[in-house]
């Protein structure tokens, strides 16, 4: 049971990075139809500009705590704000000239677009891992393991906590945003027909690029997580991370902002089940098989709506 | 036809002027010219495939004229080349609404939603782009409750008040097409074109169309374009009448005069084969 409760915190805070990536891919998807599959470097990128920051601050475990927590605030708006402009350009290069041209264009330009990010990184930045000492260590153990002290002792780290209420927070935030305000519901009109929203005098170019800026925003704040959380980065980590995010957001019904997020968690579930209890070689298996048997028996995925015609 | 001016040359809120539209080898619209009123209802009726949406897709900024313009004038003296303008614009700075043969709403948001949508720009621009809107900046909050009372006033005056939560795909077909008018309506619009709005009505239906089209004309200095079938909607509450055929205008004036014209007659009705020559000489063909 410990053992379980283990992995059920470690498979939350796996998840949450996932639904965060995920998000990306569900909103760009839902808005233009199309696979945005760039948005993995996107974090990739994320995760380097947090890097930067943190190195150019100077933090490190020795930063007064007060201090650490101002100074990681920063860096996540900072990184979130640079990551968006990266995102932001992405579209307008890769994306916008080739709207109305045929379904494959922007997918091509896509897979270019995700290579371009990766090698421009691997240049910059060199190819080996980029380590980062912890920065924030230690947290609670839940349990003490047992009378005589044999038995599993379940830690849930400060970053675990940090990386999980983030996580609900730029959530609520974001469903808030996409239902309440005036940006969200013009973005639902752009995603049901873009030339009617048009037509209401929405600026559907300028609500596309928004949609990519949020999308990599949250991708930055995955990106600092992952950072934060793992420790090492190099420029190859959007690749797993960005196939594992759409995955997610497949399995939850593209398209839905919920789904992306449920879809997210049961994933990272899957995985840290699937290598706690039975093998760690086998957990990207276990993750797309049941991605593919729910998309056998759910087409639409966990929460997505059925496509429905246009009479 | 008299020489008299006619009160849609006078200032007239559109003018179009040579419009024509050509597909490839298809000339869809040919050397087209006329004026709607300001203040007044003008009908676009001809034949299927005559043109007519062609029309209101050149206004609408759906295609690109290959010749001709279009000259929006609005109340406050500001003209709009539409054939030039992203069509997002015309509707947020030319004040051109429009409605769909194919009712075109939202199905998946509320039917307030859909009035919403319709106010974005103002909205936008009271929550600095949605940051000062996060923030819950007090004219953001004062634009957004009125932007709820445009909405309720238009969802009253269209009988849909009580269903204002409800996804707008749930509605039927009578009031998603009188939604679509409240939609284009919260726009704000200068010029409301209207593509036959009145198409599967029942009479009833057909006849609270009337009512309201009337109502906005006369309360919201809206200039109104439509297309339409039905002879009853069109003779009843049109100033003006323009009719089209192949791409061509073939009449133009109020509509007792078009009633009557032989070109009218002879396209709706054809004429027959013994006929042609005495028609050909009277319309001079």
């Amino acid at each position: 049971m410990d053992y379980f409760l283990q992995q059920l915190i470690n498979g939350v805070t796996l998840g949450s990075i996932y639904g965060l990536i995920a998000i990306g891919y569900t909103m760009v998807y839902g808005i233009i139809g199309m696979i945005n599959f760039a948005h993995g470097d996107i974090f990739m990128v994320g995760a380097f500009v947090a890097l930067i920051l943190i190195v150019t601050l100077g933090l490190s475990a020795a930063t007064p705590v007060f201090l650490l927590i101002f100074a990681l605030i920063l860096v996540l708006v900072l990184a979130m704000a640079l990551t968006a402009v990266w995102g932001w350009t992405v579209e307008r290069v890769a994306y916008r000239p080739l709207r109305g041209s045929f379904r494959l264009a922007p997918l091509i330009t896509a897979i270019g677009a995700s290579i371009t990010l990766q090698n421009f990184v691997q240049i910059s930045q060199g190819a080996r891992n980029k380590p980062l000492q912890p920065l924030i260590s230690g947290g609670f153990q839940l349990t003490d393991g047992g009378p005589d002290g044999t038995g599993f002792v379940v830690q849930l780290s400060y970053m675990q906590i940090i990386i999980i209420v983030t996580t609900i927070a730029l959530m609520a935030g974001f469903t808030f945003l996409i239902n309440k305000t005036s940006l969200g519901r013009s973005q639902r009109a752009c995603e049901q027909d873009r030339k009617m929203a048009a037509l209401l005098g929405v600026n559907v170019d300028r609500t596309i690029s928004l949609t990519f800026v949020m999308g990599a925003a949250l991708a930055a704040v995955a990106g600092l997580m992952f950072l934060l959380y793992y420790g090492v980065i190099d420029f190859f980590i959007g690749f797993l991370a960005g196939v594992k995010a759409f995955t997610a957001a497949v399995l939850g019904g593209i398209g839905s902002l919920p789904g992306a997020m449920l879809g997210g968690l049961l994933i990272g579930l899957i995985e840290t089940f699937w290598s706690g209890y039975f093998s760690v070689e086998y957990k990207d298996v276990a993750a797309f098989s049941i991605l593919a048997i729910v998309l056998i028996f759910m087409p639409e995925g966990l929460l997505g709506k059925p496509e429905v015609e246009k009479v | 036809m008299s020489n008299t001016m006619k009160s849609w040359d006078n200032n007239p809120v559109l003018k179009i002027e040579h419009l024509t539209m050509r597909f490839g080898g298809l000339v869809a619209i040919n050397d087209l010219s006329f004026n709607v009123g300001r203040g007044e209802i003008t009908a676009l009726i001809g034949p299927n495939g005559a043109g007519k949406t062609t029309v209101f897709n050149c206004v609408t900024g759906f295609y690109k004229p290959t010749e001709g313009r279009l000259v929006m004038a609005r109340s406050g003296g500001e003209k709009y080349l539409l054939e030039r303008m992203p069509d997002f614009k015309i509707s947020a700075q030319a004040k051109v609404a429009r409605t769909f043969q194919n009712i075109r709403l939202f199905g998946g948001m509320t039917i307030l939603e859909n009035l919403m949508v319709a106010q974005h720009n103002p909205l936008m621009v009271a929550s600095q782009h949605t940051v000062g809107g996060l923030f819950g900046l007090p004219t953001y909050k004062r634009a957004s409750n009125e932007a709820v009372e445009k909405a309720k006033y238009w969802l009253e005056r269209t009988g849909l008040i009580d269903r204002a939560d409800n996804p707008a795909a749930d509605l039927p077909y009578g009031d998603q097409r009188r939604l679509e008018i409240a939609r284009a309506m919260c726009t704000g619009p200068e010029l409301l074109c209207l593509d036959e709005p009145a198409a599967g009505l029942n009479p009833k239906e057909s006849a609270e169309l009337n009512e309201l089209l009337m109502y906005i004309r006369k309360e919201h200095d809206t200039s109104v374009l439509l297309i339409e079938h039905d002879m009853s909607v069109v003779m009843e509450i049109s100033d003006h009448v323009v009719v089209l055929d192949y791409g061509v205008k073939i009449s133009d004036g109020d509509p007792e005069f078009v009633k009557n014209d032989p070109h009218v007659i002879a396209a709706y009705l054809g004429v027959d084969d013994d006929e042609v020559d005495t028609v050909e000489q009277e319309v001079g063909l």
